[in-house]
């Protein structure tokens, strides 16, 4: 079987509750995707390298290029309600961002509030998925990222070889050891670095739909 | 086998009064050799929170002027984590307990305290004996009881 394409997707989750946290961590993980986990909207845009500007002109949201592409993120899911910036504040700044706004973003909440969920929709989440997430939720994201994996290749011509989505015959998709080198942020409390190490299907990998 | 009986009943017996519901399950499913202490993990998180949240209640509650906003905010992450492991229980006595926060209904909502706090000790009790009773199947090398 070789390596699930799963395993080459990046998934960064954002929750203000552990217990969520921990939960959303381990249903990606059973679907072999790599993951990060960070606790608020800030922290998640401080690892997607969007410079939160000092004085909070909207207008002006930077990135710094070489930051961004230090670990690439090919999907954001993040919690509605969370103190501070919402999920929602979250998602805007993600569609603003004219570096970001690729990403694909899905909207985690305990409540099932239509206005909230059109809301979001209409601001270019992906999905909206009720809480607790189930594993058959976490089935709908690899479409989402096979979306923003075929743009960025072509930003990223090295890559193209990659892109072929043969899902029995991948020789080595290489493991991008190199995104390795960038992690240092990761390090800091409150986020959990993915694991770079390959992981190997065997009887984990939740066959996608 | 005897022993798994005994903890296939004891389990049953949870779903059946309703203290807990199907997301355990979905818990349990996600629980394998790579990560064998997951339940246990999320579940003694599920009783940090509960324990910081019942007291954050209980000191809102107090005061003189009681600001119902902040309760309906600690009562609303309380009903998220309960819901999260499956402790249906705690997570109804949320709902009822939000509504009279709504209402401002100040009499309701402590005895809405009492009764989390009841239904919530109740749970941690019964998930207490319940993984120490599996952890003892595991360690004979048996396998976990699964309810659907």
């Amino acid at each position: 079987m070789g390596l699930s394409t799963e395993s080459q997707f990046h998934v960064l989750a954002v929750d203000d509750s552990i217990i969520d946290r921990k939960l959303i961590e381990r249903l990606l993980k059973t679907s072999s995707y790599q993951v990060t986990t960070v606790d608020s909207g800030s922290k998640a845009l401080e690892f997607l390298g969007l410079n939160e500007d000092k004085h909070k002109d909207t207008n002006q949201l930077s990135i710094s290029p070489n930051s961004h592409q230090e670990v690439e993120v090919n999907l954001i899911i993040t919690d509605y309600c969370m103190p501070g910036m919402t999920g929602y504040d979250l998602l805007k700044k993600i569609k603003e961002s004219s570096s970001l706004r690729d990403i694909p973003v899905v909207i985690m909440s305990s409540e099932n509030v239509p206005s909230r969920i059109n809301r979001c929709l209409e601001e270019g989440a992906e999905e909206f998925f009720l809480k607790p997430v189930k594993l058959c939720d976490v089935n709908k994201l690899k479409p989402h990222m096979m979306k923003t994996k075929y743009k960025n290749n072509h930003q990223n011509p090295e890559n193209q070889e990659n892109e072929e989505i043969s899902e029995e015959i991948q020789p080595q998709p290489q493991q991008q050891q190199s995104n390795n080198n960038n992690k240092r942020k990761a390090m800091e409390d409150g986020l959990s670095p993915d694991r770079t190490r390959p992981r190997f299907a065997g009887g984990l990998t939740v066959a996608s739909n | 086998m005897e022993m798994w009986r005994q903890v296939f009943q004891y389990k049953e017996s949870l779903f059946r009064e309703g203290i807990l519901d199907a997301q355990f399950t979905q818990l349990q499913q996600l629980q394998d050799e790579s990560n064998p202490d997951f339940v246990a993990e999320v579940v003694s998180l599920f009783f940090e929170d509960s324990e910081r949240l019942i007291n954050d209640l209980t000191r809102a509650l107090e005061q003189k002027c009681i600001d119902f906003k902040k309760v309906d905010a600690h009562v609303h992450q309380l009903k998220g984590s309960s819901s999260s492991v499956g402790a249906q229980k705690v997570k109804n006595a949320c709902i009822t307990f939000r509504n009279f926060c709504d209402e401002q209904n100040i009499e309701a909502c402590f005895s809405c305290l009492q009764l989390v706090k009841q239904e919530y000790l109740l749970v941690k009790n019964k998930l207490e004996t319940l993984l120490r009773m599996e952890q003892q199947i595991l360690a004979a090398g048996g396998a976990i009881p699964m309810i659907e």
